[in-house]
């Protein structure tokens, strides 16, 4: 291993992730942490902690030159962004490189592309992967008229530097488009200070699926799907691989697209590409690429047998990929669980606090990704996740039912969170015959028997 | 004139003012009245407004913008 010391730029359960990839691999590990996070778990792990900075995210784990002390002062030859904060930051990973450091992901200008929505999907075109139908990159409000009546109505108005929902509208008229697009072109200047807007049909009922790559900026490969339409906010809450609606040859032409768009763009490191699916044509469209490893990247795992935290810290090292297409073979099925501290029956109020007692379940095919202990105070500064349930099986009938069975094992006391909602998921007909889409969650989350089971879930 | 100190309700991070580009809702020496807004409280991610429950003056702040509070730590104190 050509890389002695690698810190952890991130914290929670992706901190505990990769500081286990690096033991295996006899690395020495570095933890960064806030005020807020001197009782975190990885910093109880790591060979070595540094505080770098207050409570809030830009004044420690987003302040750039506060983590680049860290590892100077820690002799750290690589840095693991993990996911979120400054994982998809260009400005960090050239910085890192600058500093004569080894930035585990992508290069900074591949970063930087694929963070541009419209010039992602320029490259998409580019690359043979079909795309939503909408504009050829960035549009005006005359263009936006005439493409609007080329590819038809609903149509999305979307921010090219966008994220998280921000900058984007739906229009259904010639008229609402002309409404809309300088209201999005002004939330997007405000949110990202550029209010470059495309254009792409709306699609209203699809399946999230996205395909997992490695590369090591010569060649690549595909880890198979997963499929991540359960969404509340578009927030993932529960994830699976393979895609079981995928029909063989659709599932061989969505992975093979991935791999020519990631070695077109000569692609370093784990990344994921993000389609909608659509069950009726059986068309899938690209949409966006994530160019980092991603929180429910253990599915992946568990149906590859692959380790891609290592597979990551290998290439970032200079290996070659280790593994041929012919190698990497999908057996069985996994789910994962987001936990998060909410309350679903009141509206998944945050709920921080102190996890006064826990069970974690056990057994074959079964894996908690967390950073709780029994007595550990979750501070409220951060986002919710507490950590991933995640089951192996070698069908989904299977998976699906260990799935129940480690759920009612899991025990979070002290705090609430989401377990009882995912238990009663667990069992819906519609998630268990898989007959589900992006927008199916939240209709289900309305319902009245979610409210009452879920108290109920809270009292005991 | 007595003063009332208002608690934080929640632990999060106190926000004086609706976004970062736009001023306090409240400066010291305002007048309250019973459901103002005085801040925003962010617990992962979430956002609470923290509200006035007595008429009065706004007369300091325990807790200055963007900064760290537990819950049932003193937030403001109100002239009432």
């Amino acid at each position: 291993m050509a890389i002695g010391t690698i810190m952890i730029a991130n914290r929670g359960e992706i901190a505990v992730r990769i500081i286990r990839a690096a033991r295996k691999l006899g690395c020495r590990t570095v933890q960064v942490y806030s005020a807020a996070d001197r009782d975190m778990l990885a910093v109880r792990l790591a060979d070595q902690a540094v505080e770098i900075g207050p409570a809030k995210p830009s004044k420690s784990y987003l302040n750039i030159e506060a983590v680049l002390r860290a590892a100077q002062q820690t002799g750290a030859d690589a840095i693991h962004p993990g996911y979120g904060f400054l994982a998809e930051n260009p400005a960090f990973a050239a910085a890192v490189e600058a500093d004569g450091r080894i930035f585990i992901g992508p290069q900074a200008a591949t970063i930087r592309m694929m963070g541009d929505k419209a010039a992602a999907r320029a490259a998409a075109i580019r690359a043979g992967v079909p795309v939503v139908p909408g504009s050829d990159g960035v549009v005006n409000p005359a263009e936006a008229l005439a493409v609007a009546a080329r590819i038809g109505f609903p149509i999305m108005i979307k921010a090219a530097a966008g994220g998280g929902g921000r900058g984007i509208r739906i229009a259904q008229t010639p008229d609402e488009l002309a409404t809309l697009f300088p209201q999005a072109g002004a939330e997007a200047r405000a949110a990202f200070g550029d209010d470059s807007l495309y254009l792409e049909r709306f699609v209203g009922r699809a399946r999230h699926i996205e395909v997992q790559v490695l590369g090591d900026g010569h060649a690549a490969v595909h880890l198979f799907e997963r499929e991540c339409s359960l969404q509340r906010r578009r927030q993932k809450v529960w994830e699976e691989a393979p895609a079981s609606a995928l029909p063989p040859p659709v599932r061989s032409a969505l992975c093979a697209s991935a791999v020519r768009l990631a070695e077109a763009c000569q692609y370093r490191g784990a990344g994921t590409l993000e389609y909608l699916y659509d069950d009726e044509s059986g068309g899938f469209f690209f949409i966006e690429m994530n160019t980092r490893i991603q929180v429910e990247h253990p599915v992946t795992e568990m149906i590859t047998g692959i380790d891609l935290v290592e597979e990551m810290i290998r290439i970032a090292a200079g290996e070659r990929l280790r593994l041929t297409q012919h190698d990497i073979v999908c057996r069985g099925h996994a789910i994962e669980v987001r936990i998060n501290a909410e309350d679903a029956a009141r509206q998944f109020a945050p709920s921080p606090g102190t996890v006064s007692g826990l069970v974690v379940p056990g057994g074959f095919g079964v894996r908690f990704d967390s950073f709780l202990y029994a007595g550990y105070t979750v501070p409220p500064f951060y986002d919710s996740l507490l950590g991933k349930l995640i089951v192996w099986d070698a069908t989904r009938e299977g998976a699906l039912a260990r799935m129940r069975g480690a759920l009612d094992e899991l025990k979070v006391e002290g705090i609430a969170t989401t377990i009882p909602m995912h238990t009663i998921l667990s069992k819906d007909p519609a998630v268990v015959a898989g007959q589900v889409h992006t927008r199916w969650l939240e209709a289900w989350l309305e319902t009245a028997e979610l409210q009452a089971a879920a108290s109920k879930g809270e009292v005991a | 004139m007595p003063i009332t100190t208002l608690p934080s309700p929640l632990p999060g991070t106190f926000y004086r003012r609706p976004a970062p580009d736009q001023p306090v809702y409240k400066e010291i020496g305002d007048s309250l009245a019973p459901g103002d807004t005085i801040g925003l409280i962010e617990v992962m991610k979430t956002f609470t407004a923290v509200t006035a429950d007595v008429a009065g003056r706004v007369a300091a702040f325990h807790i200055d913008d963007e900064d760290a509070v537990m819950a049932g730590q003193p937030l403001l104190d109100i002239e009432t």
